[in-house]
């Protein structure tokens, strides 16, 4: 497989577990047009991202086209303790998906 | 402009429909699966974009949301904004600006583990309010703050 779009990571602060994640996405809005051909850039952006902490979901979030390009998200889960896996998975509207599942260096709590 | 024509009243129209219709199980799987509120994001301001996702009007003003965002954004594209909610069971946190072509940005749904908190990058065409909108114990909260935007980051 080619390389995850998804970087998590994920610290232990204050007995919380703050995770960051960066997705590489072009989150193209519709709106904007191809200087040089004139035409409109079709709308290509991540319509919702799902969150699990060791296999439960913690967070899931719909988006729309106005979030940035390559999209940074951070939220903090309670109750995880060092070792615990955070993983991270995105379907955009073209039907395209990734997660961060398969990958095992990442989203390790610590 | 037939278009634009068209998603102003699918907006404006549809909203309602399209729960009872998914309530009816008339839409197919697939898109309950999604579930991804179409309507709520292409409404075309803020109050159908609310009536759309969580079926109520702009709610009040609350002190317990936090809503951290630059008092002037340079580049529109990436603004950065922090929501933290301090009242309990916080189940959703949703954020809107204002003046946006289609204001409604994202809607985070907060597991019972989850902290009242997100983070993220957004985009705004002008300058415009950026509105945090709680759903915490049923109940819906709001916050807002006025962010200047030098250079928009909706295209166009």
């Amino acid at each position: 497989m080619a390389k995850s779009s998804i970087k998590v990571r994920a610290k232990l602060k204050n007995g919380a577990c703050e995770v960051k994640a960066l997705i590489k996405h072009p989150m193209e809005t519709g709106l904007r047009k191809d200087k040089k051909t004139g035409k409109i850039i079709p709308a290509h952006f991540i319509q919702e991202i799902s969150c699990k902490h060791n296999g439960t979901e913690v967070l899931n979030a719909l988006w729309g086209t106005a979030i940035s390009t390559n999209p940074y998200v951070s939220f903090i889960v309670d109750g995880a303790k060092k070792g615990d896996v955070i993983t991270l998975s995105w379907v955009d509207n073209t039907g395209a998906k990734d997660s961060s599942e398969g990958d095992s260096k990442q989203g390790q709590v610590k | 402009m037939n278009m634009k024509r068209r998603v102003f009243l699918k907006g404006s129209l549809a909203s309602g429909m399209v729960a009872v219709a998914v309530g009816a199980g008339v839409l197919s799987p697939r898109q309950v699966l999604a579930a991804w509120p179409k309507d709520a994001f292409e409404a075309k301001n803020v109050n159908d974009a609310m009536k759309g996702l969580l079926n109520t009007d702009l709610a009040p003003a609350s002190d317990a949301i936090k809503l951290e965002a630059p008092d002037i954004a340079e580049n529109g594209a990436v603004v950065p904004v922090k929501i933290t909610a301090s009242m309990d069971n916080v189940e959703s946190i949703t954020i809107i600006a204002e003046k946006n072509q289609t204001p409604l940005i994202a809607s985070f749904n907060l597991a019972a583990g989850t902290q009242g908190f997100v983070s993220t990058r957004i985009k705004m065409g002008k300058t415009s309010n950026v509105i945090a909108v709680v759903k915490a114990g049923g109940k819906v909260y709001s916050a807002r703050k006025e962010v200047k935007v030098t250079i928009g980051g909706c295209g166009g």
